[in-house]
């Protein structure tokens, strides 16, 4: 009996995403690809992995549909658009995505006795920390080292997306985000949500250290909030030479590594926290990576510069 | 009250679920934009519905992102209008 | 006491349920984008506000009722905003195809 809404859920994804991969309009597909990540967030859901679910909301919701909708508009048809690959490379790319499929299935379905996991022993000394949710406690504290390495990858990312200005451009603002018509509607939305989504972020990293939450979600949710605020064109995009947007850029990856290294000094050693200081620390490295996050994702949508600086 | 809930649940996701049909046929963009505005609110629903009745409050926080981000998309379908000039001098296809 | 609260929120979600019926029925069946618009807005707000209003008795506290509250006016809020830009977004594009 409680099998079959889960099985309703299970089908409405495939179908979902069988239909986002076959169609052929670009925009169509971006917004199947948005409605499946809303149903991917209800799935986790279902799986009690309530920070994922957020995660999935926000990201698939917010960012990546908008980021990939802004792509379709500049995207211009180009010749290689209608001639297609050969039917030997469709067939070979079709039997590697299927064996990668089962091979995937087989090690999921087939669980190894007693399962293999760390996450006794993680919730027996999540006391020290003083924080009550194990994913904020695995992501700051137990495995902090990858939270690190993660935010380096957006940094490096955001140069990436930065190294596809053309010379002449660099420094400058990137194209303005505004909607192509300016509407009223639009402009009270982006007058009245942002405090209040700033006010919900801010709440969702706070929260994030003893309930589901935590500083990708509330970042992305800032980040949204930014990009609303310049789709209304109440507000342009920063030109990206700018010092202030390079600071608050590197200002999250920084304290986490200032914070690690201070570690070699009051506690055990790179990323260790001391157990008097370790909810501080923690809440202080998990704002500044917040802000952060929010910075970037906004640049990352915003794309390359587009104008020559002023 | 509780299977009341789960019931009340699995039902909503049904009906949001045959929004898809509009989201795969919907002639027009903007057709398949609101079913996907319906799968959100309808989400949205869903997570509030399961929240109270697997007492799990944290799940109303997914509601919350979920409406807070509602409109999102609505927004981003109107930036990629057709026959319009983007700002920097490209033309939209 | 408990009774009548329960009846009172079966009442309201399944309320709810039927707007969110009608809407997704309309969403299906009507012929034309705005009509199906309209539709869905009927969804979002009754079938949405009804099932808030079922769940706000059943929250354990009132931090949770004030939680559930707020959800419910940011949907208001988001779906009526994203039904003015969508019929917006209607209109222009069958302006600029008037063959259509």
């Amino acid at each position: 009996m409680n099998l079959l809404p889960d099985l309703a859920l299970v089908l409405l994804i495939l179908t979902a995403a069988i239909w986002t991969v076959a169609v052929r309009d670009r925009r169509d597909a971006v917004i199947g690809f948005i409605v499946v990540g809303l149903l991917l967030s209800l799935a986790w859901m279902r799986l009690n992995a309530v920070d994922v679910a957020l995660t999935e909301a926000a990201i698939g919701g917010g960012a990546t549909g908008l980021l990939l909708l802004r792509a379709c508009a500049r995207l211009v048809p180009t010749q290689a658009e209608s001639v297609l690959p050969r039917l030997s490379m469709r067939i070979m790319t079709g039997l590697l995505c299927s064996v990668i499929a089962v091979g995937l299935a087989a090690i999921v379905l087939t669980p190894v006795e007693p399962p293999a996991t760390l996450a006794a022993e993680a919730a027996a000394n999540m006391g020290e920390l003083g924080l009550g949710n194990p994913i904020t406690v695995v992501l700051l504290a137990y495995r902090a080292l990858d939270t690190l390495l993660e935010k380096v990858v957006l940094v490096l990312a955001l140069i990436g997306v930065w190294t596809l200005t053309p010379d002449v451009f660099w420094g400058g603002a990137p194209a303005s985000l505004r909607a192509q018509q300016s509407s009223g509607a639009l402009t009270f939305l982006a007058q009245v949500l942002p405090p209040v989504g700033v006010v919900i972020g801010v709440y969702l990293i706070w929260n994030g250290a003893d309930h589901p939450g935590g500083t990708f979600q509330g970042g992305t949710v800032l980040a949204a909030m930014w990009l609303l605020v310049m789709m209304a064109n109440l507000r342009e995009p920063p030109e990206i030479r700018l010092r202030t947007l390079r600071l608050l850029v590197v200002l999250g990856p920084v304290v986490f590594l200032v914070a690690g290294f201070a570690g070699f000094w009051i506690a055990n050693g790179f990323l260790s926290y001391p157990p008097a200081f370790a909810k501080p620390i923690i809440v202080i490295v998990e704002a500044a990576l917040a802000l952060s996050i929010a910075v970037i994702l906004g640049m990352l949508v915003a794309g390359p510069a587009a104008r020559a600086p002023r | 009250m509780i299977e009341f809930l789960y019931v009340a649940a699995a039902l909503l996701l049904l009906l949001t679920g045959l929004g898809l049909a509009r989201m795969m046929w919907g002639p027009a963009p903007a057709d398949r934009m609101m079913a996907a505005q319906l799968l959100g609110t309808g989400g949205g629903a869903i997570a509030l519905l399961i929240a109270s009745a697997s007492g799990i409050t944290a799940i109303i926080d997914i509601a919350l992102v979920l409406a807070l981000l509602a409109a999102f998309a609505a927004v981003a379908l109107a930036l990629g209008e057709p026959g319009t000039k983007q700002p920097d001098g490209q033309a939209n296809p | 006491m408990s009774l009548v609260v329960d009846i009172f929120t079966m009442a309201a979600v399944g309320a709810g349920l039927f707007f969110f019926l009608a809407g997704t029925v309309g969403l299906l069946r009507f012929p034309d984008t705005l009509t199906r618009l309209h539709a869905l807005t009927k969804a979002d707000n009754l079938g949405f506000g009804f099932i808030v209003l079922g769940l706000l008795p059943q929250s354990p506290d009132v931090l949770t009722g004030l939680k559930l509250v707020v959800v419910w006016l940011l949907v208001q809020l988001g779906a009526a905003t994203a039904s003015q830009l969508i019929a917006q977004f209607v209109r222009s594009e069958r302006r600029h195809e008037p063959a259509a």
